[in-house]
């Protein structure tokens, strides 16, 4: 089995691509995880990791620069079903609109758009940057295993935008901020975490540990 | 609820930590990765890495140590200490860390900051201050910005330059005391105060801690969302844990679940 880690010019993969790793490492998976920007490589992979980190619209152009890659995802993971993990902007870019500095398309499979979190206390500050537990609003098979609420496990978060489903039953989780804001959407196949699970300690490599099992 | 921020610091040079870290039983307590591997265990919430390393040229090793420490703890990591460039920036972060901070460069050439936060995000770009209080006892308060470890006057006001560069797109500010750094007594807690107050991104106190009570000062009355320490959790003073239990018995949200 092979977890293709999509590399378009994003950040920092160095840590997501060791987090899966070790969690293949630790679970005794047989799984090989390659970092790729070869569009041929990830039609072939067996589940999808699509991370991220900037401006929604900068990683767009990234993503859009790789030949190939969109159309390739879209055929693999929208037809044919194949687990998809966003990460971060990874998982903002599923939405329909990113209003970040510009207004850019996101690959649409969530509907919805990015927008900048408007704390309701403006005592709060932005970036929402550090620990915060998880709402689940839907039961999944990825959250299994992790405790959610007040008084549930943490998950990393650093970001100033978020994104607004347009559908409630595609927010798997949402995370308190002086406002409920969405941490974890999916639908299908597809799933999407606001937060870093390859900076979140146990409660992110219990995640993917979940992602790599999944069976949708 | 966001919790509250405990966050070590170690200073590096030429790929080993300076001091050592005393507090546990490490097999080398000059190595920064099996440092950052105790603290990550320990239940730290970020860890920082400040490159004190004379040389530009003798980076290879912090970027040795923050690529090996990034494929051992899966917490978020903040490198900085020499940061001049885009270059310089984007290698740190290919390497696995998930900010960066800059100090000097950014006082000079404050276009880096801006630059920046428009290539890789204002969330991974922390804008270090060094403040030193200016004003005099009868006056009211007033602070500069001091680069070269305290020595040297900028002429800056603190407030003024932390809102620039806040303005500009950085996402946090590591906000440093060069009266408090090292002396124990507490963070300047009406300079952190003064900071926090006048920028919308979050600002983590540094410089003087000595009592896990220092640390409850730092985020109930100094308003900053995480607390840096060094020499009392590399020597044992306290446990990381120890920090967390003094700010949760103030009522402070702290992660405990580590």
């Amino acid at each position: 089995m092979n977890i293709a880690i999509i590399d378009y010019g994003s950040g920092n993969l160095h840590s997501a691509h060791k987090a899966f790793e070790r969690v293949v490492r630790d679970h005794d998976l047989r799984m090989t995880v390659t970092l790729t920007s070869d569009a041929e490589v990830v039609r072939k992979a067996d589940r999808i990791v699509l991370p991220g980190v900037g401006a929604f619209a900068d990683c767009r152009r990234g993503l859009d620069a790789v030949a190939g890659m969109h159309e390739v995802l879209d055929e693999v993971v929208l037809k044919q079903g194949r687990p998809f993990l966003g990460i971060c902007v990874g998982m903002q870019l599923l939405a329909s609109y990113g209003r970040e500095y510009e207004t850019s398309e996101g690959l649409g499979w969530i509907a919805g758009e990015v927008v900048m979190i408007e704390p309701s206390d403006p005592a709060l500050k932005i970036p929402h940057m550090g620990w915060n537990t998880l709402n689940n609003t839907h039961s999944h098979r990825l959250l299994e295993g992790i405790p959610t609420g007040v008084a549930g496990w943490n998950a990393y978060f650093v970001h100033s935008y978020h994104l607004k489903a347009e559908h409630p039953s595609d927010v798997l989780a949402t995370t308190d901020y002086g406002q409920p804001i969405t941490a974890i959407v999916g639908r299908d196949n597809i799933v999407g975490t606001q937060f870093h699970p390859e900076k979140s300690q146990k409660l992110g490599l219990a995640f993917i540990a979940n992602f790599l099992r999944w069976q949708p | 609820m966001l919790k509250v921020r405990v966050i070590p610091c170690l200073d590096v040079k030429d790929g080993r930590v300076v001091k050592g870290v005393q507090f546990m039983e490490l097999r080398d307590a000059g190595d920064p990765v099996e440092s950052a591997i105790a603290y990550d265990a320990a239940g730290a919430d970020e860890l920082c890495f400040l490159d004190i390393t004379a040389s530009h040229e003798d980076r290879g090793t912090l970027i040795d140590v923050v690529t090996r420490t990034a494929e051992a703890c899966f917490m978020p990591l903040t490198v900085g200490g020499g940061v001049r460039t885009l270059d310089d920036i984007r290698t740190l972060l290919l390497a696995g860390a998930d900010k960066v901070s800059i100090m000097t460069a950014a006082v000079h050439d404050r276009s880096l900051v801006s630059r920046a936060a428009e290539k890789f995000g204002g969330q991974c770009i922390v804008v270090a201050i060094d403040a030193k209080k200016v004003s005099q006892d009868h006056e009211p308060d007033r602070w500069e910005i001091f680069t070269h470890g305290g020595r040297k006057p900028t002429g800056l006001d603190a407030i003024a330059y932390a809102k620039e560069v806040t303005e500009l797109g950085a996402g946090e500010l590591l906000l440093t005391s060069m009266d408090r750094d090292g002396t124990k007594v507490g963070y300047d807690v009406a300079l952190t105060r003064a900071i926090a107050d006048a920028v919308h991104v979050p600002v983590i106190a540094s410089g003087g801690v000595g009592s896990l009570e220092h640390m409850v000062e730092g985020i109930r009355d100094g308003h900053a969302s995480a607390v840096l320490a060094a020499s009392i959790f590399h020597f044992g003073t306290y446990t990381i844990n120890e920090a967390k239990q003094a700010l949760a018995d103030a009522g402070l949200p702290v992660r405990m679940d580590a």
